[in-house]
């Protein structure tokens, strides 16, 4: 028996140019990355105050990390599919063969969706939620250190297939008889089969963390019709994380058990039922695509209403529409697969269900403008893409609500109609969403605020850009151009393309603006520094705290009376001339302690992954017992906490109070 | 801090005291009702699946409501669920979870149900379809 | 995470709901939390169940449900859950009261008991395997094979932290974190319990019908 499983020198792909520079560019760049931070003495406090961190805000600010990173890599794919389809016409085959193009698609699909969406909303949500609910950190701290590592493993195990092996060539969805192993035999699925299952772990087990938090754990005062709306729209998502995750490790299990122990759930033979893949897989995919957009609409509301200086229009209202939105999410899966061959009840039924759902989301776009209106709206990035999403994403609803007309949508499935489709609502929504969060909430987290002129700039290169790059893939999509086309004969359709080519070089200018935004914040961050860690006048409680916040959040839990609840304390406190700081009795605080038990796990969970999918069992044994091991230890600890002395939180925080009366 | 002002805990017992005349043996009662309740329930099933005394058609309906009636035991006797506004949260929380499972049970076995009579017959059947 | 510090301004008689007093206790938190992931491991099993429903009449000319399944075998081994649900039920009572050998008793007889019911189990998937009723056979022998055994599963995973559970009491005795965790267990052996009856109801009842 071969003590390597599968694995060879064979498998690092020496005979593919591209594929070796970018493997070497990854690795210099992480090689560079680690050498230097080593090098400079950062790794005792990078492991202190990030890696073993059980802190809401620093697990946030690493899972947008982790994002933005990703950002780069789904990007690039991007521009590669890009650049080959503008040139493969005709007679002209382009640069990347199908092979290499095929794991393209694929991987820029389920590294956008998985590791980069995903991570974002999840980061946002998670600095952003407990400093809204009043709170000191999440339900379960260290269970949180353990999601955030545990998606950190499924997006190493992704890279590394750049490196050691392939990628899946099936799509992003891997339906079956094509991701069987009878059609699939190298290792280019097992690697997103293990990458997802590993990392869906950790997202359950954030879904577990954000329902317990919202529903059990909020100030004092705080009932659930005084929660801000964006942790409505976090409640909501989370749930749908709890309802719908599970479907996909079932059905990614199931096609697990076919390709390693032969069974029969997909196959082609033995009675196995490819449709059945298609159906659970959309099962989860629907309500994935809500949990992505729910919290982005929450950031919306939070951003309209700040900067419009009036509350939310319709609060309850939007409350509504969200937990609608919520459970109609499960009752549409099926105008996924409209063509697979259901009858005209079947149909009808999910595409009436499908055009229903988007008038909850008609109900909170309403709202958003009945917000602006009367409002004296101040124009900074955060409301540019607000402003942005708004139109975008309308336009990508009425194509979604077009399409879910089964005859309809029997013309333009898996056209780049869809293709322009969800990435108008994506990027629209979610996309635009978490960058508005971001120019939002950045002061709160590192205590400056971004350039405004470089933001600006990015918004309107992503704005111009999208529309360059997607609006030819609807009228290609009308023109009968079906999706992943690595090579067409029809050239007609070239110009469209050239087009939407160009548009991704907008959009990267985008992202470069992205960049330069960073360093120049960063180079000037004295100027641009908040001192009174309220620098948009906002209207919810994470305002209230410093910038940064300290670690404890708040030295007293804040007792809320009423919605928008800051807003209104600001007010009667410039009522009674003056700040309102009566005396206040600072107690020792405890707070969860550090641990490794995140970042360790996710080590054996990188080792069993990859020893799974080059099938060297012996490895992936000793990584599953690591990891129990690891459980273990940390079941056995002895000090849960750590006390915070009385005053050092009364120290701080007179600093901070002495701050805002200024 | 009492616990009065907050939500129970899924699974936990009433938050009757000694005092107020909670034995340990009277807890104990209540899961020895649930027990003796499931094993009549769980008999009633194995004999409704067995016997030719019942209309044939009717048995998977009989043993679907057993099995509910099963779980309902099991939820109220040993997992102490209750319609008490301090267990709302718990039992929204399993509504949720029941919907969840009905929609994907339902609508997957409804869909499936649908894609399959629609595809095509076997080749043999093709052939002779096709010669009339 | 401390609940019990000072809380600005607060009037305690005049909180009138549960909503909002505030963050919960611990204990509180911790088995919500907990009955969320259960409702998250069900959907799981209700992916598999709707996975063998579909699968149920694939038989690929091999062996049926009726052909294989033993209805005695699944009497004893719900009897056998189902004693172990009772006596977990009895040890949460024995962990609540702090009685030490009780709750070792009962937790070693849940053990016994959900040990029993995974060795009928495993024989009765070793003499299917011989008859060549393997999951590799036909779909509906597949998703028998992974709806069984992913309960099967479940019910090892308990019996691991049963015994680990034991070990913390025996260490650390009775403290807070250690019975919220016995708590959770109860939790989690009562819905293992739950599942099985549709399992048992759907697979071996209704699956010998004719």
């Amino acid at each position: 028996m071969n003590l390597l499983g599968k694995l060879s020198w064979s498998a690092v792909p020496f005979d593919q140019p591209i594929v070796m520079f970018a493997t070497a560019l990854m690795v210099v760049t992480i090689v560079g990355v680690v050498g230097w931070v080593t090098l400079k003495g950062y790794v005792p406090y990078l492991w202190r105050e990030w890696i073993t961190s059980v802190d809401h805000k620093r697990i946030g600010v690493m899972y947008i990390v982790l994002a933005l990173l990703m950002l780069l890599r789904g990007f690039t794919d991007a521009i590669m599919m890009r650049a080959q389809q503008a040139a493969a016409a005709g007679g002209v085959q382009g640069y990347l063969p199908p092979e290499h193009f095929d794991q393209i698609f694929s991987a820029h699909g389920t590294i956008m969706i998985f590791f980069m969406a995903m991570p974002f909303v999840i980061g946002l949500m998670n600095f952003v939620v407990p400093l809204q609910l009043g709170v000191r950190d999440m339900a379960f701290p260290t269970l949180n250190s353990v999601a955030l590592w545990l998606t950190a493993s499924g997006i190493l195990l992704t890279n590394i297939s750049l490196a050691v092996g392939e990628f899946a060539k099936t799509g992003w969805v891997a339906y079956p008889p094509l991701s069987e192993l009878q059609f699939s035999p190298g290792v280019g699925v097992d690697y997103y089969l293990w990458a997802l299952q590993i990392s869906g772990i950790g997202t359950l087990m954030t879904g577990i963390n954000f329902v317990a938090t919202i529903l059990k754990t909020r100030a004092p005062g705080m009932g659930y019709m005084r929660m801000p709306v964006f942790c409505w729209t976090a409640l909501a998502s989370n749930l749908l994380i709890v309802a719908a995750f599970p479907v996909l490790t079932a059905t990614l299990a199931m096609l697990l058990l076919d390709r390693y122990l032969g069974f029969h759930f997909f196959s082609v033979d033995a009675q196995g039922n490819p449709m059945m893949y298609v159906n659970l897989f959309w099962v989860w995919g629907h309500p994935e695509v809500y949990i992505l957009v729910l919290p982005a609409f929450g950031i919306f509301s939070e951003v309209i209403a700040t900067f419009s200086g009036k509350p939310l229009f319709g609060y309850r209202s939007m409350v509504a529409a969200t937990m609608v939105i919520c459970v109609l999410s499960f009752l549409v899966w099926l105008h996924h697969f409209f063509t697979m061959g259901a009858s005209a009840d079947v149909n009808g039924f999910f595409g009436v269900m499908t055009m229903i759902i988007a008038v909850p989301t008609g109900v909170k776009v309403f709202n958003w403008l009945f917000t602006m209106y009367g409002g004296r709206v101040r124009f900074t990035v955060p409301v540019l893409w607000s402003i942005g999403f708004m139109v975008t994403f309308v336009i990508g609803g009425i194509t979604g609500v077009l399409m879910a007309v089964p005859p309809a949508d029997f013309q333009l499935h898996n056209s780049l109609f869809l293709v322009a489709h969800f990435h108008n609502v994506i990027i629209g929504g979610v996309v635009f969403g978490v960058l508005a969060g971001f120019n939002y909430w950045f002061p709160k987290a590192f205590g400056f605020t971004l350039d405004e002129r470089w933001g600006r700039r990015s918004f309107w290169c992503w704005l111009i850009g999208f529309y360059l790059a997607f609006m030819p893939l609807y009228v290609l999509g009308l023109l009968g151009m079906t999706r992943r086309m690595q090579h067409y004969d029809n050239v007609d359709w070239q110009p469209w393309l050239l087009l939407a080519a160009v548009g991704v070089a907008v959009i990267l200018a985008g992202i470069v603006c992205q960049i330069v935004q960073l360093v120049v914040s960063i180079r000037a961050r004295e100027e641009l520094r908040d001192v009174t860690g309220d620098p948009w006048n906002g209207r919810t409680l994470e305002w209230s705290t410093a910038s940064p916040p300290p670690a404890w959040n708040f030295a007293v839990l804040p007792h809320v009376a009423e919605r928008d609840t800051y807003w209104v304390s600001k007010k009667l406190a410039r009522a009674k001339d003056g700040p309102p700081t009566p005396a206040r009795g600072y107690e020792p605080i405890e707070m969860p302690k550090n641990s490794a038990i995140g970042f360790v796990t996710a080590f054996f969970a990188v080792v069993t992954g990859f020893a799974l999918i080059w099938h060297i069992w012996w490895m992936a044994a000793l990584g599953v017992v690591g990891a129990f091991v690891t459980l273990l230890v940390f079941a056995f600890r002895d000090r849960e906490e750590f006390e915070i002395a009385a005053d050092k939180i009364a120290q701080f925080d007179r600093g901070h109070q002495a701050e805002v009366a200024l | 801090m009492t616990a009065i002002r907050y939500d129970r805990a899924p699974g936990e017992q009433s938050t009757l005291t000694e005092e107020q005349g909670e034995t340990t043996s009277g807890r104990a009662l209540v899961y020895t009702i649930g027990l003796a309740l499931a094993v009549i329930l769980t008999a009633t099933s194995f004999w409704v699946a067995n016997t030719s005394l019942l209309w044939g058609p009717g048995v998977p309906l009989g043993l679907a409501v057993l099995a509910i009636a099963q779980m309902g035991v099991h939820l109220v006797f040993f997992l102490h669920i209750t319609t008490g506004p301090d267990n709302t949260n718990n039992v929204l929380a399993l509504a949720f979870g029941v919907l969840i499972v009905f929609l994907v049970v339902a609508g997957s076995l409804w869909i499936m149900a649908n894609l399959n009579d629609n595809m095509m017959p076997p080749a043999e059947l093709m052939n002779l379809h096709m010669q009339h | 995470m401390n609940v019990a510090v000072a809380i600005q301004d607060i009037h305690r008689d005049a909180l009138p709901s549960a909503s909002e007093a505030g963050p919960a206790p611990k204990r509180i938190v911790v088995a919500y939390g907990f009955w969320i992931f259960l409702l998250s491991d069900i959907v799981m099993f209700s992916a598999l169940f709707a996975a063998y429903a579909v699968l149920v009449r694939a038989t690929a000319g091999g062996p049926t449900g009726a052909q294989l399944f033993n209805q005695a075998s699944a009497a004893i081994e719900t009897a056998c859950l189902l004693a172990s649900s009772f006596t977990c039920g009895l040890m949460s009572l024995a962990v609540g009261s702090r009685r030490r050998a009780a709750t070792y008793f009962l937790a070693v007889v849940t053990f016994v008991l959900g040990a029993a019911f995974l060795a009928l189990e495993i024989r009765e998937f070793a003499d299917m395997i011989a008859r060549g009723a393997t999951p590799q056979r036909s779909a509906f022998l597949s998703a028998f094979f992974a709806l069984v055994g992913c309960h099967g599963l479940h019910v090892a995973a308990g019996l691991v932290w049963l015994a680990v559970m034991m070990a913390q009491v025996a260490i650390k005795g009775f403290r807070a974190s250690v019975e919220r965790r016995l708590f959770c267990f109860a939790l989690f052996w009562h819905a293992l319990d739950i599942i099985w009856v549709a399992l048992f109801t759907v697979v071996y009842l209704m699956g010998v019908l004719p």
